[in-house]
């Protein structure tokens, strides 16, 4: 038997970067995507994939990796073990450790220890402003230079107009992407949920939507002014999502992002006072899911992220102002994702895939990720569609915990990852 | 269960009351804890007047002491300023025969480097049978009875609940008017900070009040209609029909910003006053949960007046706090 080749055989080929889904074979030659439709080969290792989808390696935009700084909630080995368990071959990570990643010094630490953990790819995305301050921007060359991906304060929003204009000036020079955390502070100071009649009943300080809104407008415009490239990170009311489906009509270079639980879960879930459900966004009403999941069917909304924010279990045992956002996701994102829109037939595999790993790749300016088109390494993702499971949060490979799903019965789990044609993680 | 101690019978009891019977607690009472008053039935807000009423017939109206809760030990677990709420909670306990112990901290148990679940467990390994927190986080109470294995009262959570305040002024409407239902109540003043008025609102509706609420619209929603209650911003508009008034304190220590000019308009446009009196029913009923603001929310001469029940309000709520915890450690002890 040939080591250097392995046939994916019988499964169904989801590949949105070529348009295919068909039942196929694909061959793998030296860690790289060499064909499709292959016939078997005898002496040619087979991994047998019928029934299940054969997708180009997941890719997740959104992922906090707290190392260094705050190694009790998650560390880079922990985190991308977390990753690949969840089906995904590349995370991003953002830049707000402590201290956080806005020197290329930083970005080094965290690719070095990437490389000795040695599970999935991780990029890095670093900061827009040196110390995450919002004052003064980073020094965003040189950080390209060290392989910085895009720019980002990750949760705490470019408060300062300025900033985020001469950002979206300045990254221009470089083709990267500025990501806001679209949240106007003084209107969601203090905030521990959705602004809302489930608010008004709790007695809770609200994050009203208006708080979104107002900053994805104000992004949008000096996105076209500047005519620089603006993602927005994990939007989820219903005028971030008009107003973008309108910017992209008129030619704004915008991206935008979901995390799959602020459509699975809505504001109602606060009434259990669990800080698990306190997010940032935080879950909204039923309306603003509905435009979100709207948003991603006509393609308003590119990308499907997991917001995975590990915090340590004392920090969220916590009165619920006191306890920090943020829950672990890499694990449950792919699964709950197609329980709120595969399942109820919003979007198609080949649509979901297309947000998990295509469009994250495009944004991330990753050409060699994203697509299973000849050549490119081969970073595969084989899902089981039907696979049902319990969340278990104590066997998770993160080494946080903290997610309100724990006990739900999710269908869809990812199988095997390949990464460079290895199988990296495989489930039981 | 954390009851470790027998609860006293108190058969010495209710001699001028035959209805009442304190020699076991009511079969249809089945709570554990008081936590709000939105997860009550009508008839569990019933069944704890009821209680409180006999309670404050058989003690000379709070006066007299019983032993209905002797050995059981509550504590106070404040981590917000309180004097009224907190000496109310202790007399009632003591009242009963109980003993009382105080924790109190200001601020949030982080200050001292503890989670506040560590806090509160370490109070309930002193092996109390009933905890009563404030506490400035809304479900923080809540937090504390998954937590906790003994009884735990809500003594007000952030703007959330604060059901015995709610209890007090419920039970003093009934006293004075003899029934809820069909009674037109008017909270008025800052209904988002407030969470006497939440609990208010449902302990009102569920014995079929008409519950109106009214003051700036800054601070009083519109998304109260959704649950059947009526949204004014004008006082005087909606003063000739109302046969109660609460008039709720402005909560300036949760407001982040100012959410109206100044006290001076406010006292303008939401001050009850002598004038504002003469335009409302000759029987009006007017109720605050304290501490009023003299000359904001209320001028003095009506404060003082006929038709205020403010210092009726006190003494009941030693009552309703005797029924709560009656009620909550008849529970406890049949589970063991």
């Amino acid at each position: 038997m040939e080591a250097d080749r392995l046939i994916i055989a019988h499964g169904r080929v989801v590949d949105p970067s070529q348009g295919i889904d068909r039942v196929t074979n694909l061959l793998v030659e030296r860690g790289r995507i060499a064909a499709l439709d292959v016939p078997l080969m005898d002496d040619v290792p087979r991994l047998d994939a019928t029934d299940r989808i054969v997708a180009p390696g997941l890719i997740d935009m959104h992922v906090e990796l707290s190392e260094p700084g705050r190694e009790e909630d998650e560390t880079i080995r922990s985190g991308t073990a977390a990753a690949l368990a969840g089906g995904f071959t590349t995370v991003a990570c953002l830049p707000n450790s402590d201290p956080p990643i806005d020197t290329r010094a930083s970005v080094e630490f965290v690719q070095h220890q990437a490389a000795r953990a040695g599970n999935c790819r991780v990029v890095v995305m670093a900061c827009v402003s040196r110390g995450r301050e919002g004052k003064q921007l980073a020094e965003i060359g040189s950080l390209v230079a060290a392989g910085a991906v895009g720019f980002t304060d990750a949760d705490a929003p470019i408060a300062s107009t300025e900033l985020m204009r001469r950002a979206l000036e300045y990254c221009l020079m470089f083709d990267r992407p500025v990501m806001n955390h679209p949240e106007v502070p003084e209107l969601s100071r203090g905030g521990i949920m959705h602004e809302g009649l489930v608010s008004t009943v709790l007695g809770l300080a609200a994050m009203p939507a208006e708080a979104e809104d107002v900053m994805t407008s104000r992004d949008l415009r000096l996105a076209e002014a500047t005519g620089g490239r603006v993602h927005l990170m994990n939007i989820s009311t219903a005028g971030s999502v008009d107003q973008i489906r309108r910017a992209k009509s008129r030619g704004i270079r915008v991206t935008a992002e979901v995390c799959p639980q602020n459509l699975a879960l809505t504001d109602e879930c606060l009434r259990s006072f669990d800080s698990s459900y306190k997010l940032n966004p935080p879950l909204r009403s039923r309306e603003h899911v509905d435009a979100c999941i709207a948003g991603l069917v006509d393609g308003t909304i590119d990308v499907i992220a997991s917001g995975h924010a590990p915090r340590a279990g004392e920090k969220k045992m916590q009165e619920l102002d006191q306890a920090p956002f943020g829950m672990v996701s890499l694990e449950t994102a792919l699964a709950l994702a197609i329980h709120c829109l595969v399942r109820p037939e919003h979007l198609t595999w080949l649509e979901l895939i297309d947000k998990m790993s295509t469009q994250p790749a495009r944004v991330l300016g990753l050409d060699q990720q994203g697509t299973l088109r000849i050549g490119v390494p081969a970073d595969i993702t084989i899902i089981d569609p039907h696979h049902e499971w319990v969340v278990q949060p104590a066997q998770f490979r993160s080494q946080s915990r903290n997610t309100p799903l724990a006990g739900m019965t999710l269908t869809g789990r990812a199988q095997h990852v390949l990464i460079d044609g290895q199988v990296k993680w495989q489930s039981s | 269960m954390l009851v470790r101690v027998a609860v006293g019978k108190g058969t010495e009891l209710a001699m001028n009351t035959p209805a009442a019977d304190f020699s076991r607690a009511p079969a249809d009472w089945t709570r554990g804890d008081l936590l709000d008053l939105e997860g009550l039935s009508a008839a569990e807000i019933e069944r704890v007047l009821d209680t409180a009423q006999a309670l404050y017939d058989a003690t000379g109206g709070c006066r007299d002491k019983l032993s209905l809760l002797s050995g059981v030990t509550c504590a106070n677990l404040f981590f917000e300023n309180s004097t009224r709420t907190r000496t109310s909670f202790s007399l009632a306990a003591r009242r009963l025969g109980a003993d009382t112990v105080e924790f109190t901290s200001s601020g949030s148990s982080l200050s001292k480097g503890e989670t506040f679940i560590d806090t509160a467990k370490n109070i309930e390994a002193m092996n109390v049978d009933a905890v009563v927190v404030r506490h400035a986080t809304p479900g923080t109470p809540h937090l504390l009875a998954q937590n906790l294995g003994c009884a735990v009262i809500n003594a007000g959570d952030g703007a959330h609940e604060h059901p015995t305040q709610g209890l007090l002024d419920i039970l003093t409407i009934r006293q004075h008017r003899g029934r809820i239902a069909g009674l037109t109540v008017a909270l008025v003043g800052d209904i988002a900070h407030s969470r006497t008025a939440r609990s208010n609102i449902w302990g009102l509706k569920k014995l079929g009040a008409h519950v109106i609420v009214c003051g700036p619209s800054t601070l009083v929603s519109r998304r109260w209609e959704q649950l059947g209650v009526e949204v004014t911003h004008n006082l005087d508009d909606i003063l000739p029909r109302c046969d109660v008034l609460n008039l709720l304190r402005i909560q300036f220590e949760r407001q982040a910003t100012r959410p109206f000019p100044s006290v001076h308009e406010y006292a303008l446009l939401y001050g009850m006053n002598r004038q504002r009196v003469a335009r409302a029913k000759d029987d009006i009923l007017i109720t605050a949960p304290g501490p009023i603001n003299r000359g904001v929310e209320i001028t003095a001469d009506v404060a003082d007046g006929p038709h205020s029940v403010i210092l009726d309000q006190v003494t009941n709520g030693i009552a309703v706090r005797m029924a709560v915890l009656w009620l909550l450690m008849g529970v406890r002890r049949r589970g063991t």
